[in-house]
C-alpha cells in the first residue's frame, strides 16, 4: 500500500471511529484516535493475519493490552474483512459482541483485554511459544503510556530480555494524557526509552502518526537481534479533529450531533487535500 | 491407618505431580513447566533437567507467570504454571480470571503447598481463600486431590483436558485412601471411599484422611459414616450430594480452607436451594487470624483432626436424637 492510501485509511478509519462511538453513545474516542494510524499500518502493511489464516500456527499475533481503544481495532478488522462492518452498528448494545473491550467472540481478536498490563505478558508467553515451536511469526502489542505503571508490564519486559524474544514487539501509543490528567502528572513514566533499554530492550522514538515512519520502523524489525523491540510512538490524543486533539476530556468523550458533525467536516477536509 | 511419620513410606501428592509431569512429557513435548522461582519447591528440579526446552522460569513475578502461560496456552501448549497457592491466587488472581479463565486459555494453574502447609511461615503463606474466589470466576475447574492416586488421575487428564484447571495439592506424604484404586477418576465426580447411613462426611484435599481416621473412629463407637473425597469443589457433584442427602442423617464438610466461600458453603447452597433440609456443619478455617504451627497442628487446633471431625458428627448427630 501507498504511503498516500496508507493516510487515506487512517482518516477514513477516524471518521468510521466516530460514526460508531456517536452511534453507540459510549467508546475510548481520544485514545482510539491516537492509536488509528499503529493499527492501520499495522494490519494493511506489516501483520501477515487475514480473516483466511486467523486459525493458521504461523499468523502474526497483534494483542491490544489498552483494549479500551478497541474502536479503533473494530473499524480495522471490519475493513479488513474479519467481520461485516454494519455488525458495528450493534456496538456496545445488549448481547452485542461488539463490545467496549477486545474479545475472542469477535473474529480477528486474539485474547480477551481490557485490563491494562494484561498485553505484555501474554505476548511473552505467545513469543516464546513461537521460539519453541520455530515458527517465524511475530508478536505485537500495544500498550498505552498510562498503562505503563502496571508492574506486570515491567515484570514480562525482564523475561522479554531475559528470553531474546527479538520476534516481539511492544508499540507504546505515548499521547502523554490519561483518564486524569497528564501522564507526566499522574505517575511520570519519563524517560521511557531509557527505561526500556536498561530493561534490555532495543527502541525507537518515532511520530507515532506518521505512517511513513511507522512503516519505517515496522520494516527494521528487530531492531537489535536477540532482543525484544519498542516503538515508542509519539501520538496526539484525539488526533485529526481539532477540537479533540490534547483534550483529557476527550478521553472517553462522544461527541454530540453538532460536535459530530464538525468532526466528520474536518475529516473530509483533510482527505481531499491527501 | 496409622501415622508413619517417622519412617513415612509415601509420597507427598506434590511428588506424584513432578514424576507425573515428566512421564507426560517423556512422550510429549507440548508439556511446558512455568515457574516463578518456584522449582525448587514445586519438585521441578529433575523435570528441568530432563526437560530444558520445556520449562519457563519468569523470576518472583507470578502476574507475569499467570500471563505468560496463557500465552503459552494459546499457541497450543499444555501449560502446568506452578506457583505457591497463596500467591497464585492472590497477586495473580487477575490473569487467572481474565488470561485464563475469561479468555478460555487452557492453562493448569498449579497451586503447591496449599492451604496451611507453610503453617509456621504465617498467614502470607497460607491460601484459605482460594476455593472461594476461584468459585466466583467461570471457567476454571477447581481441584484439591486428596492423595497420590488422585494426583497421578488429575494431572494426566489436566495434560489433556481443554479447559482451565486450578488444582492444589500440599507438600505432607498422603497415604492411600484405598488399598486398591480402582476407582474412574473423573473432574466433578467425588470418589466414595466408605459407606454407611449416619453421617456423610465429605472432605476435600489432605482433610479425607482424617475424614477417614474420625470414621473409623465412630465406627468403634457404632456410628457408620460415608466418606467422601469430593476433589473437585466445582463442579461440584450435585448427583452424589442428593444421594448422600437421601441417605445419611446429617452432613459434615472438611476443608483446609475458610469457612467462608468454599467446599462447605458450596454443598450447602446446593443442599438448601434444592430442598435437602439437613442437620449441617461446616468444619474448615474459622474467619480469624489463623494460628500458627505446623500443618498437623493447625488442622488440630480447628478440629480438622480424627477426634476433632469425629466430635463435631457425634455433637451433631446428639442434636437430631435430642431436638432442642
Amino acid at each position: 500500500m501507498t504511503t498516500k492510501e496508507l493516510q487515506q485509511k487512517s482518516v477514513v478509519y477516524r471518521k468510521k471511529i466516530l460514526q460508531y462511538i456517536t452511534k453507540a453513545k459510549s467508546g475510548h474516542t481520544g485514545g482510539s484516535l491516537s492509536s488509528t494510524d499503529i493499527i492501520n499500518v499495522l494490519y494493511n502493511d506489516v501483520l501477515n493475519t487475514t480473516p483466511q489464516n486467523f486459525s493458521s500456527p504461523d499468523r502474526d499475533r497483534y494483542i491490544q493490552s489498552k483494549g479500551h481503544c478497541v474502536e479503533a481495532l473494530y473499524v480495522v478488522l471490519a475493513d479488513k474483512g474479519f467481520f461485516p462492518e454494519e455488525d458495528l452498528n450493534t456496538m456496545c448494545q445488549y448481547k452485542s459482541h461488539y463490545i467496549g473491550h477486545p474479545t475472542k467472540k469477535v473474529k480477528g481478536v486474539e485474547q480477551n483485554t481490557g485490563a491494562l498490563g494484561h498485553g505484555l505478558p501474554l505476548c511473552v508467553g505467545t513469543a516464546i511459544a513461537a521460539k519453541m515451536d520455530e515458527r517465524n511469526y511475530k508478536v505485537f502489542t500495544l500498550l498505552g503510556d498510562g498503562e505503563l505503571p502496571e508492574g506486570s508490564n515491567w515484570e514480562a519486559a525482564l523475561s522479554a530480555s531475559h528470553y531474546k524474544l527479538d520476534n516481539l514487539c511492544a508499540i507504546i501509543d505515548k499521547n502523554n494524557l490519561q483518564i486524569s490528567g497528564t501522564t507526566a502528572d499522574v505517575c511520570n513514566t519519563d524517560p521511557l526509552d531509557k527505561k526500556f533499554e536498561s530493561f534490555g530492550w532495543a527502541v525507537k522514538t518515532i511520530n507515532g502518526n506518521d505512517v511513513e515512519e511507522l512503516r519505517a520502523a515496522f520494516n527494521s524489525l528487530p531492531f537489535e537481534k536477540d532482543k525484544p523491540s519498542v516503538i515508542i510512538a509519539n501520538t496526539i490524543k484525539g488526533k485529526g479533529v481539532s477540537y479533540m486533539e490534547n483534550e483529557m476530556k476527550w478521553h472517553h468523550g462522544v461527541p454530540t450531533k453538532e460536535q459530530y458533525e464538525l468532526a466528520q467536516l474536518e475529516l473530509d477536509n483533510a482527505l481531499t487535500l491527501l | 491407618m496409622a501415622e508413619k511419620n517417622n519412617t513415612n513410606p509415601y509420597k507427598a501428592n506434590l511428588e506424584i505431580f513432578s514424576e507425573t509431569l515428566q512421564r507426560l512429557a517423556l512422550n510429549d513435548e507440548n508439556i511446558v513447566a512455568v515457574t516463578s522461582d518456584s522449582r525448587g519447591s514445586g519438585k521441578l528440579v529433575p523435570f528441568g533437567k530432563k526437560f530444558p526446552k520445556q520449562i519457563i522460569e519468569v523470576g518472583i513475578a507470578e502476574q507475569n507467570l499467570v500471563g505468560v502461560a496463557a500465552g503459552l496456552a494459546s499457541c497450543g501448549k499444555k501449560v502446568f504454571a506452578v506457583s505457591p497457592a497463596c500467591f497464585l491466587t492472590a497477586r495473580a488472581l487477575e490473569q487467572i480470571k481474565n488470561d485464563v479463565a475469561y479468555s478460555d486459555n487452557p492453562v493448569n494453574v498449579i497451586g503447591i503447598s496449599a492451604g496451611v502447609s507453610y503453617g509456621a511461615l504465617g498467614s502470607t503463606h497460607h491460601s484459605l481463600h482460594d476455593y472461594a474466589v476461584l468459585r466466583a470466576i467461570h471457567n476454571i475447574i477447581v481441584v484439591a486431590p486428596a492423595d497420590n492416586f488422585e494426583t497421578e488421575m488429575a494431572i494426566e487428564l489436566a495434560a489433556k483436558t481443554k479447559q482451565p484447571i486450578y488444582l492444589r495439592f500440599g507438600k505432607k506424604p498422603m497415604p492411600p485412601l484405598k488399598v486398591v484404586n480402582d476407582d474412574v477418576f473423573a473432574f466433578g465426580k467425588g470418589r466414595v471411599i466408605i459407606e454407611g447411613d449416619d453421617v456423610a462426611i465429605i472432605a476435600t484435599g489432605e482433610t479425607v484422611y482424617p475424614a477417614l481416621q474420625a470414621a473409623a473412629k465412630l465406627q468403634s463407637e457404632g456410628i457408620l459414616a460415608t466418606v467422601i473425597s469430593m476433589h473437585t469443589i466445582k463442579p461440584l457433584d450435585t448427583q452424589l450430594l442428593q444421594e448422600l442427602a437421601i441417605k445419611c442423617k446429617a452432613i459434615i464438610t472438611v476443608e483446609e480452607h475458610s469457612v467462608n466461600g468454599g467446599l462447605g458453603e458450596a454443598c450447602a447452597s446446593f443442599l438448601l436451594q434444592n430442598q435437602f433440609s439437613k442437620p449441617f456443619k461446616i468444619i474448615g478455617l474459622p474467619d480469624e487470624y489463623t494460628v500458627t504451627g505446623s500443618q498437623q497442628e493447625i488442622f488440630n487446633h480447628y478440629g480438622i483432626s480424627k477426634d476433632g471431625i469425629a466430635a463435631t458428627v457425634k455433637t451433631l448427630l446428639e442434636k437430631i436424637l435430642v431436638p432442642v
